[in-house]
């Protein structure tokens, strides 16, 4: 009788849940899924949709009938340009992050300890969760031709080297905040926490005891790293890859701020659904990052980068 | 190899570490520094002199950066709140139980953060242009809640699968049903990873711009009103001092989660 006064109100139900697990998982998943099926699988769908619609030249009205004509515009010498150059940034990008977030991930996986290891977490933790904007407006400051870099050039005497910088082709400019060098730095600097992050858990799950054992069988410290501790922390790696790369390919702000006027595929897209009016190109034009993460993503889970997130 | 060994890192090893923290960190530093300034027209380094006359100003003359600040705050509160209870439900529907098509439904909901923001953006606003809904606080919110719901997500999946099963079998077998259980036992388990997911939604979202920019309309949040500077400067020191401003604000959740679930790095790859 008392074990019974202690059943609660809702106790049915709650045997009822207990007998169909089933059933309160589907209740438990029916409003977050609604909300990402409703709420953005079906806007990409409206997107995806206004892709095949077409623009009238003419009227600057959009035409509501299936087309192919605007994914054939796209492959227009200008548009594919802007396609090459954002791929080649996010590529690049990806490559350096990786680069610089090596040692400080290895670092902080390996050898930091007890309060070293809170503060090099914190350390990355902040300036990744840190203002967006506030980070590419330093970038402003740093790279103004007034500002602390040119200063430092002086100072140091190496103007003619900055110089030398500026004036390259393509990547140079006027200034380093009106050159893709310029955006290339701002967007290595932005993403370069998205990189740390997974490498630094992939570095620390390997186990100490592959890295000794390598040793007792003869292998150089070069020989471990290259063979043992490498190919580990791919995934890692691998995983981080996916944000520099995916967040590259869509931004649109940093290179309107920091850079000159050649567009990046997030530029593209801005100015066509806005001031240009002509949402089916810039429909179409979104298309192209989300087939490119695709492919991306399929090969990043080739080598185990959603276990390594 | 011995240096390894004996758990010394190597002098290169150190030296890029370092130098890769301070590119991390002295670009926020400068932000400070030009919130200082007396040079109101360019960035001129060094600042040809300091004052703290633009905080006066920024806080007096400037009223136009207040309704944005409130609108950033409401936004992020009840973006929050939805991702909190979203997040958490999901994560424990999926935590609980395998089923068909569970791998595909844990990547509908990282989805919003793997594709670009732009992408995110633009599909609303075409759903919203189509729906003919008019742009308002609603749009904003609805935007930011559905790539805020990852981050709960996240780190509620990832206390759930270190919370252990047998405290729960325990709480069952001992009588509860299970809402008590979930009152008594899961609550204050998963609680403070909750409020580490909220946090982090909150900074996420009152940071947030590129969704923004699309589905705000003429409505500004405080990053569109920085951006609106950015492009088209009036002040440049004000600017820096909303910036060091934000850099606080955001500072101490992002602290606080940190201390939340310091014992599994539960945030760590996390991403936004």
């Amino acid at each position: 009788m008392t074990a019974l006064a202690a059943r609660g109100r809702f106790t049915p139900l709650s045997d009822f849940f207990f007998r169909r697990p089933g059933t309160l998982t589907a209740l438990l998943l029916a409003a977050p899924l609604a909300w990402i099926v409703i709420v953005y699988i079906g806007s990409l769908m409206a997107l995806l949709l206004q892709s095949f619609y077409s623009l009238d030249d003419f009227s600057g009205l959009v035409v509501h009938k299936f087309t192919l004509s605007t994914y054939a515009q796209l492959g227009e010498r200008a548009n594919i340009d802007i396609i090459v150059r954002t791929v080649v940034m996010a590529g690049a990008v990806t490559l350096t992050d990786a680069v610089i977030a090596f040692p400080i991930a290895y670092f902080a996986a390996r050898y930091a300890r007890g309060t070293g290891k809170a503060l090099f977490y914190l350390a990355v933790m902040l300036p990744l969760w840190s203002s967006y904007l506030v980070k590419v407006y330093a970038w402003k400051l740093i790279l103004a031709k007034e500002g602390i870099l040119t200063w430092f050039a002086i100072h140091t005497h190496t103007t003619w080297l900055l110089n030398a910088i500026l004036g390259l082709p393509t990547i140079g400019g006027p200034s380093l905040s009106f050159s893709f060098i310029g955006t290339y730095l701002v967007f290595v600097y932005v993403w370069l926490p998205y990189m740390i992050l997974p490498t630094q858990a992939a570095l620390e799950r390997v186990p100490k005891s592959y890295i000794e054992a390598s040793a007792d069988l003869g292998a150089h410290p070069r020989q471990a790293f290259r063979t043992v501790i490498l190919p580990l922390a791919l995934p890692g790696i691998a995983a981080g890859s996916i944000f520099t790369f995916s967040l590259t390919l869509g931004d649109y702000i940093i290179p309107q701020i920091v850079g000159n006027s050649r567009f990046f595929i997030g530029q593209a897209v801005y100015t066509l659904q806005g001031t240009a009016g002509n949402i089916p190109l810039a429909a179409a034009f979104t298309v192209v990052p989300m087939v490119i993460m695709g492919f991306y993503l399929a090969g990043a889970k080739r080598l185990g980068a959603f276990d390594a997130l | 190899m011995r240096s390894e060994a004996q758990g010394i890192a190597g002098l290169g090893l150190k030296l890029a570490a370092t130098a890769g923290l301070l590119f991390l960190h002295l670009p926020i530093v400068l932000i400070f520094v030009y919130a200082f300034t007396t040079e109101e027209k360019s960035f001129q380094f060094p600042p040809p002199g300091y004052t703290v006359h633009w905080f006066a100003t920024a806080w007096f003359d400037r009223p136009d950066i207040w309704p944005p600040f409130y609108l950033s705050l409401e936004v992020a509160a009840v973006a929050t709140l939805l991702a909190l209870i979203f997040g958490t439900l999901a994560a424990a529907a999926l935590s609980r139980s395998r089923f068909f098509g569970r791998e595909s439904v844990s990547l509908l909901f990282v989805l919003p953060i793997a594709l670009p923001g732009i992408i995110t953006g633009i599909s609303l606003r075409s759903a919203f242009e189509i729906m003919g809904l008019d742009f308002s606080f609603w749009t904003i919110v609805l935007g930011h809640a559905t790539f805020c719901i990852v981050v709960v997500y996240n780190n509620a999946l990832a206390r759930f699968r270190r919370s252990s099963k047998s405290m729960v079998e325990a709480s069952m077998d001992l009588g509860a049903d299970s809402f008590q259980t979930f009152r008594h036992v899961v609550l204050p388990q998963i609680a403070s990873a909750l409020l580490a997911g909220g946090m982090l939604a909150f900074a996420l979202s009152f940071d947030e711009v590129i969704v923004t920019t699309f589905t705000a309309g003429q409505q500004a949040t405080l990053p569109i009103w920085m951006l609106n500077e950015l492009i088209r400067p009036r002040q440049r020191p004000v600017t820096n001092v909303v910036a060091v401003f934000v850099v606080a604000v955001t500072f101490l959740p992002i602290l606080a989660a940190y201390y939340l679930t310091r014992e599994g790095a539960e945030t760590a790859g996390g991403g936004k």
